[in-house]
């Protein structure tokens, strides 16, 4: 009889069980890439500086790369913006930027004021690669080994923190 | 016309299809998955603009690449992985799930047994005729 005493204690021991494991969870709005070990799309865009010119998948590959998915109209990508701008300046990373769904020439506009990390930036106007990328939001940023696999992704923006204690470690051994 | 209007819930693309079948799948598809970006909305009732890509994308390997119904979610798994389904496959993370109901039906049937056990056991005890007069004053019998 003591025994049914004891059922609602163990109900509660159950619904602080999954809460502390269900709240626990870091990012709960993130999704895991389904792309982590794969090899980063083939695709064929135009450079956003020059549209004549065509960048293709081969062009990325060879060197440790970060590919960062940003546009002007995203108010994280601009907060991230210094931290891509030091990590150009501290790294051998190749640094290419995918212009997502963008004005082309507020793009070209936005980083004359703000400083250009990127080595080449292509431009995704109707976001077709950012699909191939299984991208949701920018700004999402992508490492690369020298084999152009994806060993990394990060959606929402990369904080000096992120970098120092996740990304960071991830590129050394490229 | 009017009524076309009332009936249109959620955003409205304009596409083409060569036939209604293909309209058809197409509805169907997109009620299906889920958007990346809104967590509990199919990408046909977002307005967000990643479910407004996808919607073309589907419509794209629909009408153009002629891709199959599991062609179509196989591409947007491999992308955007099992979350835009909204039928998750079993692993180790998602067994709970699974077997919740299973679960459930297991301890209710545990319930019901218990106390119909219990039920049984119970018997009719006969009062003898001085508790039913002592009973009779406690509860005050007209």
């Amino acid at each position: 009889m003591t025994a049914r005493f004891l059922i609602p204690f163990f109900v509660f021991v159950v619904i602080v069980c999954f809460s502390f494991f269900g709240l626990g969870l870091k990012d709960r709005d993130k999704l895991p890439s389904a792309l982590i070990g794969k090899p980063f799309p083939d695709f064929e865009s135009k450079s956003l500086f020059d549209p004549v010119e065509v960048i293709v998948r081969d062009d990325l590959v060879g060197r440790p790369t970060l590919v960062n998915v940003w546009a002007t109209w995203c108010p994280t990508c601009k907060a991230e913006h210094a931290e891509l701008v030091k990590i150009a300046e501290t790294t051998d990373l190749q640094m290419i930027g995918i212009n997502y769904k963008d004005d082309r020439l507020k793009a070209i506009d936005w980083l004359a004021q703000h400083g250009n990390p990127f080595d080449k930036i292509l431009e995704d106007p109707e976001g077709d690669l950012g699909i191939e990328l299984g991208v949701y939001g920018a700004p999402e940023t992508f490492i690369l080994d020298r084999g152009g696999s994806i060993v990394y992704k990060r959606v929402g923006a990369i904080t000096n923190r992120v970098w120092e204690n996740q990304m960071r470690s991830v590129t050394r051994g490229l | 016309m009017a009524s076309g209007l009332l009936q249109a819930s959620g955003p409205v693309d304009i596409f083409e299809f060569s036939s209604e079948e293909q309209k058809l799948r197409y509805k169907s598809l997109i009620e299906e998955f889920r958007c990346p970006k809104c967590l509990n909305i199919n990408i046909a009732g977002s307005d967000a603009p990643i479910a407004q890509d996808l919607r073309r994308t589907v419509h794209r390997l629909l009408v153009e690449k002629a891709m199959s119904d599991d062609e179509i979610r196989g591409y947007l798994q491999e992308r955007y992985g099992d979350f835009v389904l909204y039928d998750p496959p079993l692993t180790k993370k998602t067994w709970l799930i699974w077997f919740m109901p299973v679960l459930f039906l297991l301890s209710g049937a545990l319930l019901i047994y218990s106390l119909q056990k219990r039920s049984a056991t119970q018997s009719i005890i006969e009062l003898s005729h001085s508790d039913r007069e002592k009973l009779r004053n406690i509860v005050g019998d007209k």
